[in-house]
């Protein structure tokens, strides 16, 4: 077994409210190579959302170690976290968590900002970004201007700007009616076929369905895990993505 | 994240509610705006009362000669003659702290012309009294020295004695005018001084030299000075130096024994200046106090607004710090938009001060001066403020747990 972009050797993670513990998580070991398209698909309470923030550097395991393309983060600072998560990875959220009253291109500067990329790098990587996700002509809206599709592509751009490892979205589809849905999920698989990898948690298999392979969780554990071969994105109006 | 950029976004975050960023500015605003315009009314007033003792003269000592010090009743100051010429000479040639020194007899004498009369105090003396009672000449000119060399019959008037004897603004240059009984040409009018503190009329007096003084009202010129020595000092720092120096001078000239008391006095007209001017420093220290109060205010004020800042912008904080913004980034970010408000706050407050003060000048003729130095302090000082009352809510900031904050609503 090659040596993944994401290893989880036996993580555990145990919320302490009083005397109370909560084990979100209980010894999960996950191996993703490079190049996958991985769903984690779990009910809420199942732990999912606990695993996303852990391989997404935003939480810390109680237990067990984290490697993250070659870098072991578990026992990294707050500070080593942030600049893991702005070189390495790229987020996608359920609702957009765009900054409001700041424009598409601004938007999708920010990590480029924190990056410490000068303003002209900053606009021509931005304004390629948008370009990919196929809003170019969109770029000097502000978010209440841009329909929900839309500025899921924006973040999916700013998300992709500093061309991370891996793309984290959780539940990217979950503000979204079907029909975008299927757009948003064919630039993920564009973005898959460029050679990122992708990590989706989702609680709907017909959104798992266009992953390459799909692990459910429960109750802290991850109870099965299969490879299969992806439902093809047929984008409607949204354009596909180009590399 | 570079520097421009973080003040941009701190910028932009104020701009989206410029009302309550106003709002919280006012106290950094009023306390900056009191202390500028208190300050400069402050410094206005000291600088009349500079003023008026430099009329005066204000790095001045007049030595006066000693009493009866051995031995029972003391004569009091002036009744024995102590001081020589040859003190003179000492005082003038041996202080370094000494600029120039001139006798003082002084005598009340009539002074006649050929219809009027008028008697006056007579002062003689040598051309360096006008510089050191800091009195120009109006009319003509002073004596020279060598006038006092060879003791000549010429006299400088007050503008007191020329209104009585020639009536206003008549010009007694070249006129001969009567002492005593001996004959002087009038050289020069001296410029009008106006009333001491005391009442006393400065105009009302006359110039010779003192060596006709000495020859003609004292009866002859020995060893003894028999009046004051008037000394002005190289600048009113080297006032008090200058006294102590001519002290030990005279002392060791007197042959003074340690322990006695000085056969001589000296007094100093910028101690008095230093009592008027302590009254002024307790109203600055009274204006600081308040001021600092209101900049204390101020600052709670924008502690307030930045931690309600920080409760607003969670979710924007929690997406920052999902891209990449490590704590440090948000603290500082946090940190120069609390220094901005106040900033922008002393920035208005100085544009407010120096209004009101150039105002108060012009409405009611007081005497106003704006010291660049207050400003650039009164706007350091808010900046202080801003940043000392900001660290708490950007540490706060700093701190939060970036899923907390995605989370929040």
């Amino acid at each position: 077994m090659s040596e993944g972009v994401i290893e989880l050797t036996d993580i555990t993670k145990v919320y302490q409210t009083g005397d109370v513990a909560l084990r979100a998580l209980d010894g999960v070991s996950l191996h993703v190579d490079a190049g996958e398209f991985i769903a984690i698909m779990g009910s809420s309470g199942s732990g999912k959302s606990t695993l996303m923030n852990i391989i997404g550097c935003l939480d810390r395991p109680t237990t067990g170690t984290y490697v993250l393309a070659g870098r072991r983060v578990s026992g990294m600072s707050r500070g080593e976290l942030a600049r893991i998560r702005n070189r390495v990875l790229g987020f996608v959220f359920q609702q957009f968590n765009l900054l409001a009253r700041t424009t598409a291109l601004e938007n999708v500067e920010l990590p480029l900002e924190y990056g410490g990329v000068g303003a002209r790098g900053r606009r021509e990587r931005a304004t390629h970004a948008l370009e990919r996700v196929g809003l170019a002509n969109r770029m000097h809206h502000h978010p209440n201007q841009l329909s929900g599709g839309q500025q899921q592509r924006v973040a999916i751009a700013r998300a992709i700007v500093n061309e991370p490892k891996v793309i984290l979205a959780d539940e990217p589809t979950g503000a979204l009616d079907s029909r975008t849905s299927v757009d948003v999920m064919a630039i993920f698989q564009g973005l898959w076929r460029s050679g990122i990898t992708v990590v989706l948690v989702t609680h709907e298999a017909e959104v798992a369905e266009f992953a390459s392979r799909v692990v459910q969780v429960k109750d802290g554990r991850i109870v099965s895990d299969r490879r299969q071969s992806p439902k093809r994105a047929e984008p409607g109006q949204a354009a596909e993505v180009t590399a | 994240m570079n520097p421009i950029l973080t003040l941009r976004v701190a910028l932009r975050a104020i701009l989206r509610n410029k009302l309550r960023a106003f709002l919280t500015t006012l106290g950094i605003v009023i306390g900056v705006g009191a202390v500028i315009a208190m300050m400069a009314i402050g410094a206005g007033a000291k600088a009349q009362v500079e003023q008026t003792f430099a009329a005066m003269g204000t790095n001045i000592l007049i030595i006066l000669p000693g009493s009866t010090s051995s031995g029972g009743v003391k004569g009091g100051y002036g009744s024995m003659p102590t001081l020589t010429w040859d003190d003179l000479a000492a005082i003038r040639t041996e202080v370094p702290a000494v600029k120039s020194a001139a006798p003082s007899l002084r005598s009340s004498l009539p002074v006649v012309s050929e219809d009027q009369n008028w008697t006056t105090g007579v002062t003689g003396t040598s051309p360096e009294y006008f510089d050191i009672r800091n009195w120009p000449i109006a009319l003509g000119g002073a004596f020279s020295q060598a006038d006092v060399d060879g003791g000549a019959k010429v006299i400088v008037l007050g503008q007191t004695v020329v209104d009585k004897i020639y009536g206003p603004n008549a010009d007694p240059v070249g006129q001969m005018v009567r002492v005593g009984s001996t004959p002087f040409t009038v050289v020069g009018v001296v410029a009008r001084k106006g009333q001491s503190a005391t009442g006393q009329d400065y105009d009302d007096a006359a110039f010779i030299p003192f060596t006709t003084f000495a020859q003609k009202v004292q009866g002859g010129l020995g060893k003894f000075l028999q009046g004051q020595i008037m000394v002005e000092a190289v600048s009113s720092e080297a006032t008090s130096r200058a006294q102590t120096d001519i002290t030990a001078l005279l002392r060791d000239r007197h042959h003074v024994a340690a322990g006695e008391d000085d056969d001589f006095s000296i007094r100093n007209l910028s101690e008095i200046a230093d009592a008027r001017q302590q009254g002024t420093q307790t109203m600055t220290l009274l204006l600081a106090s308040v001021a600092a109060v209101s900049l204390l205010v101020g600052g709670i004020g924008i502690m307030n607004i930045m931690l309600v800042s920080v409760t607003e912008r969670t979710r924007e904080i929690g997406i920052r710090m999902a891209v990449g913004a490590e704590p440090h980034h948000i603290l500082t970010q946090f940190l120069i938009e609390a220094l901005s408000l106040s900033v922008a706050g002393g920035l208005i407050g100085v544009a407010f001060g120096v209004g009101t003060a150039t105002w108060l000048a012009q409405r009611f003729h007081w005497p106003v001066l704006v010291q660049p130095d207050v400003i650039a302090v009164s706007v350091g000082f808010s900046g202080l403020v801003g940043i000392v009352f900001g660290i708490y809510p950007a540490r706060k900031a700093s701190q939060l747990d970036p899923i907390d904050a995605l989370r929040f609503e």
